[in-house]
Parts: structure tokens; C-alpha cells; sequence
């Protein structure tokens, strides 16, 4: 999974472990809303994300 | 050989680049391609069409660079998302599902994506999205060292960064990081005056000028701005004051209902009537803007010890701006990417990787390597006459280019407006003469004839002039070239015709058809012009073009407006360019060595006269 690895080495880089159990939280509603049939396509003014 | 392909894609404005050994091959935004203004899609036709320009395969790359780095912005989007909590669940399910298909697993889409052009054997590498920028703006610019400012609306958390670019290294010194940005201050504005964020922002700024500078609203305004929208420091960084805005936690980019009770308006809703009020209120957040670009480049002038100073960023393309900072003299010169926008960070990515991820070394070029921004497709006679065949068009050939330059200098001088097609396409966000529409700018009537019969619109702003390098200050106060037509720059005070008094009681468009100067199609309401000088090396027709013009009427200015047709990118191809004289009234084009007259055209299925408004 070069992705994970990735992503680990990117939080160790910039010391952001306190952001994991954000991630974890986080990325648990996100797979809800995905599997719930979410847009693909964000509706903003300006796509700042 | 040495090849590295810069790739920029999935906010707005997707583009690629290419370097040769570090030699700007081509750059193109997928929007000519794909005919979809500020395409975001990943920008296959531009790679496609960079590559074959550079006669090269996917295989042939030595690197491929990604215009910022994905992870950062992700650990913004969570940060951002955790300092909300709980506002912001709207736009959270907006934008995460984005994240967890797609942008989380960057590297493997652009793998995917890549693997279209063949087996990818390079890797790919991502630099900062504000340090694409400054690469952008450093490296191709005519400098050994200089100070660098990137100001635009975000990247992944920088909003602004202050740089020293020396030799072949850049060194990020200062950063702004989100959410206090210029950009997205200005862009609330652009929305708030009922203008497209992200492509709006120059009508915003072309509004400024009716403005009344003496009005006690216009200076309410400004103090208002200053006293609840953002608080401005000496060195230039800028504080917003988040109640004010929507755009961390929403869909929109301001708060309503308190801009309504701060400044005593209400929204503009996109193309109503624009009152005086709003005209202010464009004065106010310009002069607001221009004051922070001026402290950010003393500040960058003290820490960096440079008498030279390079922008990018999308606020770089604020042109009153930078005209302003020139004038200011904190600098000896300035220089200003044409692709200041996020397409020019898919080359400034590709040179971040070839002089700092490769260290290779730098030769400085006396203007700049930009190759006059004319940096895509070009397309033969031979391309030419397929367009012809197609649509059983009539044309004149011209053997003599002499000939042609007469020819169109006389219909010019005649008041045609005529479209003008040569050479490679230009990279950025303005058409500097290649993709053209010309007119005559000493013509009273050529203004309302390019808005009424080419524009089909009473646009509030005035058009651009195209004058050549040598006579600039005969007709404008601006001491140096501007190339890109990136400085505005007021016109020669011998040439205005003095006012009688304040016209603010006059309607808005009364002002803009009022008579300033013997170039009125190019005199803005506040005697200044947004100035392209054309020079002999970069683009040697158009620069003829302006010489026989002058030869025969004493003046080497003509007005140049976009060849595009409204909401739609500029032109790429002779299709395109044909397609859009057939669906306007623009009077004659000229593509290559080709001469088309409006009147001789069979009427053609499928291309309606005037269906369609130019942008």
C-alpha cells in the first residue's frame, strides 16, 4: 500500500500525529457519505479544497 | 536531453508544460482544447499537444511534475474542517467525497491518467503550490536575483509567500497561510458585486475607476473594510475577520446578511444594473488591495535586499496593481509571469523540478524565456485551407505578407474590426496578438461598435491598446515594456482631452463613450490604458502590422480584445477562429497568409451571424 506509506511518512515529516484520530473520525463519515451515493463534484463558489 | 512535463489540474484551469533542457518548449491550458472555459479536467489534449510539440513520448520524460503537493491541501482541508467544528458540515459533505475518490490518491489518478500516453517510467513529483509559482515567476524572468512575491487566493496553506530567487535556487522566506488571504478577499468582493469568483475579478477591477475617490461612501467604505473585514499590518500580512466570511465553512464566500448591514447593500445579483454604490465599493476594496500589494513588496524589498522583484499568483494579474508598484519605485524593475494564474503552475512546477529537484544550472535570457508567451499550437496554411474547404469559405490568398500587412492596415483605418489569427496560441489568460480582435483605437465609435456589433453587450470596460515597443511613451506614462499587458499606466497627458468637471451624474456607459483622449477606444474613465507593447522579436507580424498602420495614420496603436466568443476559451484552432467570425459581425480575419471578408461568406448550416456574444 504505497499510499499509506506515503501518507505515514507525510504526518511524520510534518509531526502531525494529532491529526489521526481526526483522520480516522473524519474519514469514517467521508467513506459514509461516499457509500451513501455523495457527489463527486463539489458545489462551491470558489473550490478551495 | 533532458525532459520534464509540468502538469497543473482539478481546481480550474488545467494545463501543461514542457521543458527541453530547460528550455520552455510549450505550454497550453486544456480549456483551448476542449472548448470549456477554466476546464478543471486533467488536461490530456494539452499533454497530448505538448509532447508531440516536443516530438517526444511519454517514455521520453525525465520527470513529471505536479503543480502542489495533495496531502498538504488535505491536511489543511482537515485542519480547517477541526477549527470549525462544528459549522462547515455542509461543505464537508461537499468536499469530501471529492477527496476520499479522487484527490487522497493523486499519484495513482495521474498514473492512470498517464498511462493513456504509454508506459510511464518516470517518477512524479509534487512542489508546493505557492513554490510553482514562484518558480513560474523567477526562473523565465530576465533576472539573476530577485524578489519574489506569489499572492492568490490559497494553495495548500499559503495564500501569499515572499521569496529570494538567486541563480538556479529559490528560498521561500515568508508565508501567509489560510484563511487570511488577498485573493479571497478580493474574490468576496467579486462575488459580492455579482461578478464569477475566479474570472470576475478584472471586471471588478475594471469597475474601480467610476468609483467616485472623492465620495464620503467610497471612504466609509474603505474604513469599514478596514475596520471589520481585515486587518491590514505594516508588513502586509492581512488578519480576515472570519465572521464576515462564508468560504472555510460554506459554499459561498461571504456572509450575507452582514455585509448587507455593514456596508448598507445588498448583493448584487449577476448582470443587474450597477449603481454608484457598487462602483464605490469596487474603489474601496481596489485601493484596499493595492495598499497591501505595496506594503507586501517594501516588506519583500527590506528582507530580501533586491532591486528587482518578480510576481505570480492570481492577484499578480491585477494589473492597476501593478502598475501602481512600478510607479512606486520600490523596485528597479519588475517582472510579471503572463500565466499568473494556477495554468502557469504547471510550468513553473516543471522548473521548480528541473532547477531545484534537478539542480541544473541557469542561464539568464536578456528579456525573458517566456518566448513572448507564445507558447502553443501554431497551425500552417495547409490547416488553413481545410477550414476552407470545410465551410466553403471565400478568401483572398496573399503571397507577400507585405501585401496582406497593407491590405489590413487599410481596412483598420477604415474602422473594420478585424480578427487576427497567426502563429502559436498564446499560454495565459490573455490573447497578446496572436489570437486577436483588432480595431483602430483613435475611432470614436470603435468602442460601441466592438460592445454593440462584435461583443453584443455594453461592457463597462474599455479596451486594451497594442502599441509597438519604440513608441510606448509617445501615447503612455510607462517607462518600461509591458509585454503581457500587465501594467496599466495612464495615457500621455499631452493626448487627453481635459474634462469639463465631474460626470459622475452621467450614466455609466454616458462616462465610458465620453471622448478623453485621441485613443478613446483605449482610455479607461480614469485616463489610464492596460498597455501590451508588441515587439519585433516576439511577434513580428502584428509588430509590422502596427508600423504600416503607422506609416499611413501616424499612430502605431490599435485595440486589441480577446478572438473569443462569450463564455467560451479564446480561439486555438482555424475551426475555431472561423466559427466564431461567422457567428459574430467582426467585418474581416485574417488567419495566416489568408484574408476572409464577412460579405463575401456563403451563408453556412449550422453558423448563425450573431448568435453569439465575444467575451
Amino acid at each position: 500500500m504505497e499510499f499509506i506509506k506515503e501518507f505515514w511518512m507525510f504526518l511524520k515529516a510534518r509531526k502531525k500525529y494529532w491529526l489521526i484520530p481526526s483522520i480516522v473520525i473524519l474519514l469514517f463519515f467521508g467513506v459514509i457519505i461516499v457509500l451513501a451515493g455523495g457527489s463527486a463534484l463539489a458545489p462551491f463558489i470558489y473550490s478551495l479544497f | 536531453m533532458n525532459a520534464v512535463l509540468g502538469i497543473s489540474a482539478y481546481y480550474h484551469d488545467s494545463a501543461a508544460a514542457l521543458l527541453i533542457d530547460g528550455n520552455i518548449i510549450a505550454a497550453a491550458q486544456e480549456e483551448r482544447f476542449t472548448r470549456i472555459k477554466h476546464d478543471a479536467s486533467f488536461p490530456h489534449h494539452a499533454i497530448e499537444y505538448v509532447l508531440h510539440e516536443g516530438g517526444l513520448k511519454l517514455e521520453d520524460l525525465e520527470v513529471i511534475v505536479f503543480y502542489e503537493k495533495p496531502f498538504l491541501k488535505f491536511e489543511r482541508l482537515l485542519e480547517t474542517y477541526h477549527a470549525f467544528a462544528p459549522k462547515g458540515l455542509k461543505s464537508f459533505i461537499s468536499a469530501i467525497p471529492v477527496w476520499i475518490k479522487e484527490k487522497l490518491f493523486m499519484k495513482k489518478m495521474l498514473k492512470d491518467e498517464l498511462s493513456d500516453f504509454g508506459k510511464l517510467s518516470c517518477p512524479i513529483w509534487f512542489p508546493e503550490h505557492h513554490l510553482s509559482h514562484a518558480a513560474s515567476a523567477f526562473y523565465p524572468s530576465p533576472f539573476d536575483k530577485a524578489a519574489i512575491l506569489t499572492i492568490d487566493g490559497v494553495g495548500e496553506w499559503a495564500t501569499s509567500t515572499i521569496g529570494l530567487g538567486s541563480g538556479n535556487q529559490i528560498e521561500i522566506l515568508k508565508e501567509l497561510h489560510f484563511p487570511h488571504s488577498l485573493g479571497l478577499l478580493y474574490s468576496a468582493f467579486t462575488y459580492y458585486t455579482g461578478f464569477r469568483v475566479n474570472s470576475g475579478e478584472y471586471k471588478l477591477m475594471g469597475l474601480a475607476p467610476y468609483g467616485d475617490e472623492k465620495s464620503p461612501q467610497t471612504q466609509e467604505f474603505k474604513n469599514k473594510i478596514l475596520q471589520f473585514l481585515v486587518d491590514v499590518r505594516e508588513d502586509g500580512s492581512i488578519i480576515l475577520n472570519m465572521e464576515y466570511f462564508e468560504f472555510a465553512t460554506g459554499l459561498k464566500m461571504t456572509k450575507n446578511k452582514k455585509w448587507e448591514a455593514l456596508f448598507g447593500l445588498p448583493p448584487r445579483l449577476p448582470e443587474s444594473e450597477l449603481s454608484q454604490d457598487y462602483m464605490n465599493l469596487a474603489l474601496a476594496i481596489q485601493q484596499v488591495t493595492e495598499d497591501v500589494v505595496l506594503r507586501m513588496a517594501k516588506h519583500a524589498s527590506e528582507i530580501t535586499d533586491c532591486k528587482k522583484l518578480v510576481l505570480a499568483g492570481g492577484v499578480a494579474l491585477n494589473c492597476v496593481a501593478n502598475g501602481k508598484l512600478l510607479k512606486s519605485g520600490l523596485f528597479e524593475d519588475i517582472w510579471i509571469q503572463p500565466a499568473a494564474g494556477d495554468a502557469g503552475g504547471a510550468l513553473g512546477a516543471a522548473l521548480a523540478g528541473w532547477y531545484i529537484g534537478m539542480n541544473k544550472s541557469r542561464t539568464v535570457e536578456k528579456n525573458d524565456s517566456m518566448h513572448g508567451a507564445m507558447l502553443g499550437p501554431e497551425f500552417s496554411n495547409k490547416d488553413i485551407t481545410r477550414t476552407i474547404t470545410k465551410y466553403g469559405a471565400d478568401f483572398e490568398f496573399y503571397n507577400d505578407f507585405e501585401n496582406l500587412c497593407t491590405q489590413t492596415a487599410d481596412l483598420l483605418s477604415q474602422g473594420k474590426v478585424v480578427g487576427w489569427f497567426q502563429g502559436r496560441m498564446e499560454f495565459g489568460p490573455r490573447a497578446l496578438g496572436n489570437r486577436s480582435i483588432l480595431g483602430d483605437a483613435r475611432n470614436p465609435d470603435m468602442q460601441r461598435k466592438l460592445n454593440l456589433k462584435i461583443k453584443y453587450r455594453e461592457g463597462f470596460r474599455p479596451f486594451a491598446p497594442i502599441v509597438t515597443e519604440d513608441k510606448v511613451s509617445d501615447y503612455f506614462e510607462l517607462i518600461k515594456s509591458s509585454p503581457y499587458m500587465l501594467m496599466v499606466a495612464p495615457v500621455k497627458k499631452t493626448r487627453c482631452i481635459v474634462d469639463n468637471g465631474p460626470d459622475s451624474d452621467k450614466t455609466m456607459l454616458q462616462r465610458l463613450y465620453h471622448l478623453r483622449s485621441d485613443i478613446p477606444a483605449v482610455t479607461h474613465i480614469d485616463y489610464s490604458a492596460r498597455i501590451q507593447t508588441v515587439h519585433y522579436k516576439t511577434n513580428t507580424r502584428l509588430y509590422k502590422l502596427l508600423k504600416t498602420f503607422g506609416e499611413k495614420n501616424g499612430y502605431e496603436v490599435l485595440v486589441n480584445t480577446s478572438f473569443n466568443v462569450r463564455g467560451e476559451p479564446i480561439v486555438c484552432t482555424p475551426d475555431d477562429a472561423f466559427r466564431c467570425f461567422m457567428s459574430t459581425e467582426m467585418d474581416y480575419l485574417v488567419m495566416g497568409d489568408y484574408l476572409f471578408s464577412k460579405e463575401k461568406q456563403p451563408k453556412i448550416a449550422g453558423i448563425i451571424k450573431g448568435a453569439k456574444n465575444l467575451d
